[in-house]
């Protein structure tokens, strides 16, 4: 194909959304609704999923160092531990050093402890994967010269179970809208080009090739996808500017913490941008297949 | 030009429309088909152009063979072929002089040779004033002018006529059949299926005659043949 072809492609594409001004607002505020509440939908979900993570990798293994341990039996210690695959760091805390935390957190009574110290000398491991928490507990359990090992049994096991249901809920969800959204988009997209066969079924009759007629088509589903993208794209942005600026403050400090503003809204931006496209693409490719066959 | 060979053809719902159909028409011949309703004229037109396939037999339009053509290649045959409809098949959202221009644009003309030629055939059909007009816009005998000249621009060695004047009042009726004796004397094979008994007795020419899938008459310089 030509470029000078190509080009007027281009032209006929914006020609026809200004002839077509009626089916374009059509479908252009069909995929304003659902990439709207698709944007929405991901605002929530990605923020979900960042506090499974924020609690989850609050997720840490406390290892209690029996009385007895020599100095090089702590050093050989942390360095068994380090080299077990599933840790990703280890943090030697001394019982002077444990105790003097006691202290800052419930006050200066503790403080008579001092001249009998009770706690024990502590290493805390965090697990690469915050999933395989206990596995990694269980193993560091079965060294040498190990008091005890905590780490939250039972209810970080709850915790996690009540995370990934979260999760698969909200990928289902977002799946189920997303099909949704490619259903009504193609269908608004289909009845406009249906209005339009007769104009298909006579570009076939002079002579035009499948896609000479097809091009115009898609490269008009494309405008109409991000026509219809600028709306959510404006609108959820707004909407995540004002929650992190609400929430951000009163956050500080916690667990757990929501997405920045950026990168995060460039992401969904354009994920919101390239769905539109997508959907108009392939609405227009879908729905003009059948007329084809003049 | 046009040759079929035993062309038989069966629709799906088990009508047959042609039943074992010959005949050879030569470069710049002037042709009437004519027939009763439901005898196979609109079947005999619809395969020149390959809207419809012959189920069996030879049929060729310019050497090209229509009952083997694939689907990629219909193009090419049509842009060989002038098609002009009783109801003019023009688009509604273009205006006149880019309706014409779109059967140049289908076969990547340059822009300058397409403006060049459209207004040239513009002109033959008498409608350069109202380039810019809308079909809706016009009459119907303007609207069936505009429909020949898209036809013709592409200067296509056979034109196919489904009824062009149908829709038309007699005097309309006239100025089309002047604009086709036109087309046809600069050397144009002309192809055209008709009711119209008193052109068909007028101006004089092949008439062939369609029944029943068969061609029951062809006479150089016939008449209508029929009732009304």
């Amino acid at each position: 194909m030509k470029a000078r072809t190509m080009m007027r492609h281009f032209k006929e594409s914006f020609k026809s959304i200004g002839r077509n001004s009626w089916m374009t607002f059509a479908s252009v505020s069909a995929v304003t609704v659902t990439l709207l509440l698709v944007g929405v939908f991901v605002l929530i979900m990605m923020n979900l999923n960042k506090v499974a993570d924020d609690l989850e990798n609050d997720v840490e293994i406390k290892v209690f160092v029996s009385l007895d341990a020599t100095e090089e039996t702590i050093e050989d210690l942390e360095s068994q531990i380090v080299k077990m695959p599933g840790v990703e760091s280890t943090d030697f805390s001394t019982k002077e050093e444990e105790l003097t935390d006691l202290v800052l957190d419930f006050g200066d009574e503790l403080s008579l402890f001092e001249q009998s110290n009770p706690l024990f000398d502590v290493f805390y491991v965090k697990a690469l994967d915050p999933q395989q928490t206990e596995a990694v507990a269980t193993e560091i359990a079965a060294l040498e010269s190990i008091e005890d090992v905590k780490y939250g049994e039972g209810k970080i096991e709850k915790l996690f179970n009540f995370l990934n249901a979260g999760r698969n809920v909200g990928l289902i969800l977002i799946l189920a809208l997303l099909f949704t959204a490619m259903f009504l988009i193609s269908n608004t997209i289909r009845i406009t080009i249906v209005a339009r066969r007769r104009e298909i079924e006579i570009m076939k009759l002079v002579g035009a090739t499948n896609w000479f007629v097809r091009i115009p088509f898609i490269l008009e589903g494309m405008w109409l996808g991000i026509l219809g993208s600028l709306i959510p794209i404006g609108l959820v942005a707004l909407l995540y500017k004002k929650i992190t600026e609400f929430a951000q403050p009163r956050l500080s400090g916690e667990l757990f913490q929501l997405l920045e503003f950026t990168p995060f809204i460039y992401q969904v931006s354009a994920l919101i941008l390239l769905m539109g496209v997508f959907i108009g693409i392939w609405g227009s490719f879908m729905s003009i297949r059948k007329f084809l066959r003049v | 030009m046009i040759q079929m060979k035993n062309v038989y053809k069966k629709y799906p719902n088990g009508i047959v429309a042609l039943n074992g159909l010959n005949v050879e028409i030569e470069q710049g011949e002037f042709v009437y088909i004519v027939g009763p309703s439901g005898a196979g004229k609109s079947t005999f037109i619809k395969m020149m152009y390959r809207e419809e396939r012959p189920s069996s037999g030879q049929m060729f339009v310019d050497d090209i063979d229509i009952a083997t053509l694939k689907n990629r290649k219909v193009p090419m045959l049509r842009r060989q072929i002038g098609v002009v409809f009783q109801d003019f098949k023009l688009l509604t959202k273009l205006n006149v002089y880019e309706n014409v221009a779109f059967a140049l644009e289908v076969i990547e003309e340059k822009p300058a040779a397409i403006k060049k030629r459209v207004m040239e055939v513009l002109d033959l059909v008498g409608l350069k004033h109202k380039a810019k007009m809308f079909p809706t816009e016009l009459s119907g005998g303007e609207q069936q002018r505009v429909s020949i000249a898209r036809s013709i621009v592409n200067m296509p060695k056979v034109m196919i006529a489904d009824e062009p004047t149908g829709n038309l009042d007699p005097e309309t009726a006239w100025d089309i059949m002047n604009l086709f004796e036109r087309i046809n004397k600069a050397g144009t094979t002309i192809i055209m299926a008709t009711h119209n008994q008193q052109i068909v007795n007028t101006r004089r020419h092949r008439v062939i005659a369609i029944e029943g899938g068969l061609i029951v008459r062809d006479v150089a310089g016939g008449d209508y043949g029929y009732e009304g």
